[in-house]
């Protein structure tokens, strides 16, 4: 570890509290980022000579604060500077601005950073990406990797999130409990979206895009800590893990995909299978099912099954089937007759799917199915036909190479 | 004597450390403990879940009240327990130290074990 190396950890740590608390105090993002770095710049500075704070976020805000209006009176040219001395030595001011600022308000404090990043005028993308800015504290090159997007553009596209947050509404006062339940499921969307960004069927991309899931994993716990008894986030916080749990098996040493049942799962990583399986436990426990949770337990599911044939397929049917009640897409539909071909044949999932041909037929993954069962069902014809659709959509090398594989399979079959 | 080690730190932190932090942290206090394990001297050691996957059952009223999350909620939480089998405090406090130093940041308390049942609860 290099000499401030155990500092960063504790800025990182910080940063959504500093920030969240700096923007109320404030109302301006970009002087409350600008305040925060500065006050992370001397931090590196103090803390190696005099240790780190009792309460870093304290003393991060309190110096942030100094900084801000050290800014705003050399703008206004009225006073001088105050010494350094006054601004580094906080050990007694920290401790009562901790005193002073109760949870409830740091709760909402961040709550309202993240809320601000998933402002409906802003595209998936922007949210997404202002949100690992602002909240993570990720930075431009960081964010731009894993967008595989080039720097110059993910600047460009945070400056413009930045902007059009600026000349937004954001609500400062704190939010009534309907209210406030709003915002967490804007959040938990967000937290959501920052994942599936980085699950990628690309192994060439995954190392780059995996360090988004972990970071939204992290921004998971962060909204569960805010929030401990809300099942929805304990089952977005269990989606998320029981799903990155099982990256290092989801490609093979040439960089092909895997498929979940021929995965070795001794690859799984145990340790977020454990924490995903207590939390999807606790959530199930307040009997308020939501969508996450449902996905969560399907993740579980095959999460408990230590080789795919012990997988509970007919459970996983059934919830599927509650998760298209909740939240009725093509797509749950699309699963739900994967689970349904797994339980009650070929014949029956290929009927569940026909009707979805009209929303789904530019989907790769849709053709894909479609041609599994038909397979299955010994239409060969009709399979074949259906996986060169597959192909024609595949977004990425790994996913055309999949289907080709299945149909090399098939013309094997067939030459017999 | 046996000592528990009771590992405190800021649950915030260590969950922003990153994968590649972490792994370098348990290496260096494998060598640690297979030193201990060595001379003897290392009993159970267990890693906890962050707090946010914990239950706390509330026991000072009829009916029990279950509630989410930790028991405390403190700055620093309880994440982790080495026993150990020392001649006295100085030692152990001493293992505590070499702990720390690969490992700092946080607080160990150090506890005499009374009893101690191994059980029988495979690993």
């Amino acid at each position: 570890m290099s000499d401030v190396g155990w500092i960063s950890p504790i800025l990182t740590a910080a940063r959504p509290h500093a920030v969240a608390a700096l923007l109320r105090n404030f109302r301006d993002l970009d002087l409350a980022e600008e305040v925060f770095q500065e006050a992370c710049l001397r931090a590196l500075k103090t803390w190696p000579r005099n240790g780190p704070p009792r309460d870093a976020a304290a003393w991060l805000i309190m110096v942030g604060r100094n900084v801000a209006i050290d800014t705003v009176r050399r703008r206004s040219r009225l006073q001088l500077l105050p010494p350094e001395e006054l601004i580094s030595d906080l050990t007694d001011t920290e401790a009562a601005v901790a005193d002073r600022i109760d949870e409830a308000d740091y709760r909402d404090d961040i709550l309202r950073l993240l809320f601000i990043c998933c402002h409906p005028e802003l595209p998936a993308t922007q949210q997404i990406a202002l949100a690992l800015r602002i909240v993570s504290g990720l930075s431009v090159p960081q964010i731009a990797r894993g967008f595989l997007v080039s720097e110059a553009a993910m600047e460009q596209r945070i400056t413009r999130a930045k902007s059009r947050i600026a000349t937004a509404n954001v609500p400062f006062e704190a939010p009534g409990a309907a209210e406030r339940f709003e915002r967490i499921a804007a959040v938990a969307a967000m937290i959501y979206l920052v994942f599936n960004e980085g699950y990628t069927t690309s192994v060439a991309e995954h190392g780059a895009r995996a360090a988004l899931c972990e970071e939204a994993i992290r921004l998971s716990r962060l909204l569960l800590r805010l929030f401990p008894t809300e099942p929805e986030i304990m089952g977005l916080a269990a989606l998320l893990m029981l799903q990155h749990a099982r990256a290092g098996a989801r490609f093979d040493s040439q960089g092909g995909v895997v498929l979940l049942e021929d995965q070795d799962r001794t690859l799984w990583d145990r340790r977020l299978i454990a924490e995903g399986l207590a939390l999807i436990d606790k959530a199930v426990r307040h009997g308020r099912p939501g969508p996450y949770q449902v996905q969560a337990a399907i993740a579980a599911l095959h999460a408990r099954a230590s080789r795919a044939e012990d997988t509970d397929w007919s459970e996983i049917d059934l919830l599927y089937g509650t998760l298209e009640r909740m939240q009725p897409s093509p797509i749950v539909s699309l699963n739900h007759a994967i689970a349904v071909a797994k339980v009650r044949g070929a014949g029956d999932a290929l009927a569940m799917i026909e009707p979805l041909a009209g929303k789904l037929g530019g989907y790769f993954y849709f053709h894909g199915a479609r041609g599994a069962f038909l397979l299955q069902l010994g239409r060969t014809e009709e399979a074949r036909a259906a996986f060169g659709r597959a192909i024609a959509l595949a977004n990425t090398a790994a996913e055309a190479a999949h289907i080709r594989g299945q149909l090399d399979r098939l013309a094997r079959g067939a030459a017999l | 004597m046996q000592y528990a080690i009771l590992c405190y730190h800021d649950e915030k932190v260590t969950s922003a450390w990153s994968k590649e932090h972490d792994d370098a942290v348990i290496a260096k206090l494998g060598v640690v403990r297979e030193k201990l394990a060595r001379q003897g001297k290392l009993g159970a050691v267990a890693r906890l879940l962050p707090t946010t996957a914990a239950t706390t059952l509330r026991k000072d009223r009829e009916p029990p009240l279950v509630i989410d999350g930790p028991f405390a909620e403190t700055k620093e939480q309880l994440l982790g327990f080495y026993i150990v089998d020392c001649a006295g405090l100085d030692e152990v406090i001493g293992i505590a130290k070499e702990l720390g130093e690969v490992n700092p940041g946080g607080a160990y308390e150090i506890r005499p074990v009374a009893t101690f049942d191994p059980g029988k609860v495979a690993s």
